[in-house]
């Protein structure tokens, strides 16, 4: 066990000295993966945000739910306590009188409703669910229209699920996005570790003659791999957090005119500890091909 | 300890090094491989620390069949063995203690311990002032005895020297010899492949004759030789 530590630790040791025995190059070749990682990234924090933008927006849709007009104020109130056990969330109730005095109210309609030998309203529940997710508004709305006495239930859900057909393919792009600076990613760590294995060859064949295993040999490319996709990782989240940063203002403007306290996010923990660990995996993956096509050419002679 | 039995290897080129060799080195022995170039030394060598396979026969070592081994386990057939080569294969991008510590670190030994066995070995070889040094600042005879520090400093069963002296001058040659008669003296396997048989009278070892890939018996080895 404590050999087996004390090479793994030798290892790491020996792959953060390599990194650091060519500044320019490490520099060079974290920045390419860095800035690979930073694109999907930046799609996922701009869909996150979207996704809560809209959350926020779809919590305060309403369900206006009409009731007949031949439904006396005692089924008014029973309905209402219905609703309160079955749906979680607000609900208003807006008797027909009311209803019709803000129709008064509105510019152009006071002479028009004066007009009127009764009151055409009906009386009416306004119901804002706390789940907003468009699946269970309309579910909720289906089931409201089946209950008695209940005349018409109003929902407006075409523009949500446009949006939700719209972040679908947003996710599908980044995911896209996200193989194709992938598979860079292992690239480039696959020709990194290619150039130091061609230069590093006499220390490898003397390593072999000595007795040294595959894996003795193998293991500080797959570290430096997995430390340079780390490393390429937290420049992405570095990169990401500064455009969030810059960001953040102008976009809290733009929502306080739209009267939303809506303030852009960066990437979450779970989300930046994903980046750091797609990182090492690619660049581990990357170490593991090129080292299993190189080294098997470097034999003693 | 080491058994080579009706041993053949022809090169991927054609060429036939060894023809039927068969011979045994037992433990604590002092052997000297000796020859003309080319008459089949190094490929003895070869064979024996696993880094060539035989074409046909069987070198067994400590018990195992070289020729059955998996790959995966040819490493620990070479822990068994120090070796030593003519172009000795140090690593000139680190120092002196650091080529010393390779061999202890691809055995997983604590930093701290590796630290105090090569600084024993090059003590021994009398390279302990010059362990900062790079290999390049080494003269060719301090070069071979850093490589026999190496070679020695993970204690191994054998020593395997392939043409030790054949880059050095006669004083060096001799400090380098006496090095391995120390080792042989406190019970360490050492099999020297040489052309220069003019130690074989100082030291007094058994000597296997190569001539044409093939081990001569003593009373079949030229006039003239030892």
């Amino acid at each position: 066990m404590n050999a087996w530590l004390t090479q793994h630790l030798s290892a790491l040791q020996g792959a953060w000295q390599r990194l650091a025995a060519s500044p320019l190059n490490t520099v060079l070749s974290l920045l390419v993966i860095g800035i690979a990682l930073t694109l999907p990234a930046a799609g996922v924090v701009v869909l996150d945000n979207l996704r809560q933008a809209a959350a926020g927006v779809a919590s305060t849709q309403q369900i206006s739910v009409f009731l007949s007009p031949e439904a006396s104020r005692k089924e008014a109130t029973e309905m209402e306590s219905r609703l309160r056990q079955e749906v979680s969330g607000s609900i208003v109730f807006v008797p027909r009188e009311d209803a019709l005095k803000r129709l008064q109210g509105t510019a152009g309609m006071a002479e028009l409703v004066a007009s009127l030998p009764r009151n055409p309203l009906p009386d009416a529940f306004i119901v804002e669910p706390r789940n907003a997710a468009p699946e269970q508004l309309e579910a909720l709305a289906k089931t409201l229209s089946a209950w008695p006495k209940v005349a018409h239930v109003q929902l407006d859900s075409a523009w949500i699920k446009r949006f939700d057909a719209f972040l679908r393919l947003g996710r599908l792009a980044v995911l896209l996005l996200a193989a194709a600076f992938a598979a860079a990613l292992v690239a480039v760590t696959f020709n990194t570790i290619r150039l130091q294995i061609l230069a590093q060859a006499d220390e490898i064949e003397v390593a072999k003659l000595i007795g040294a295993t595959d894996g003795f040999i193998r293991r500080p490319y797959y570290y430096f791999g997995a430390l340079q996709g780390i490393l390429g990782g937290l420049i992405a989240m570095l990169l990401v957090s500064a455009a969030v940063a810059v960001l953040s203002g102008p976009v809290s403007q733009l929502a306080s005119l739209y009267a939303t306290a809506f303030r852009l996010h960066g990437l979450g923990l779970d989300h930046s500890l994903l980046l750091l660990g797609v990182g090492a995996l690619l660049g581990w993956l990357g170490a593991q091909l090129s080292v299993g096509l190189y080294l098997r050419q470097i034999e003693p002679k | 300890m080491i058994s080579f039995s009706a041993v053949h290897k022809r090169y991927p080129t054609g060429y036939e090094a060894l023809r039927g060799v068969s011979f045994d080195i037992d433990a604590g022995e002092l052997v000297f491989i000796t020859g003309h170039s080319g008459a089949g030394k190094t490929t003895l060598c070869k064979l024996a620390a696993a880094i060539e396979r035989p074409t046909s026969g069987s070198v067994v070592v400590n018990g195992q069949n070289l020729a059955a081994l998996r790959k995966s386990a040819i490493p620990y057939v070479r822990r068994n063995f120090g070796l030593v080569f003519q172009d000795q294969k140090l690593l000139f991008d680190r120092t002196v203690l650091d080529n010393v510590l390779l061999p202890l670190a691809i055995v997983g030994l604590s930093p701290k311990e590796a630290g105090k066995r090569a600084r024993a070995a090059l003590d021994k070889v009398g390279l302990l002032e010059r362990e900062k040094a790079n290999p390049i600042a080494l003269s060719g005879g301090e070069q071979q005895r850093l490589a026999i520090a190496r070679a020695v400093v993970n204690r191994p069963a054998i020593l395997l020297a392939d043409e030790p002296t054949a880059n050095l001058d006669t004083d060096s040659a001799g400090e380098v010899m006496e090095l391995f008669k120390a080792f042989h003296q406190v019970g360490v396997t050492v099999i020297l492949a040489t052309h220069d048989t003019q130690w074989v009278r100082h030291l007094n070892p058994r000597v296997l004759w190569v001539e044409h890939g093939q081990v001569r018996a003593p009373g079949e080895r030229p006039e003239g030789q030892a």
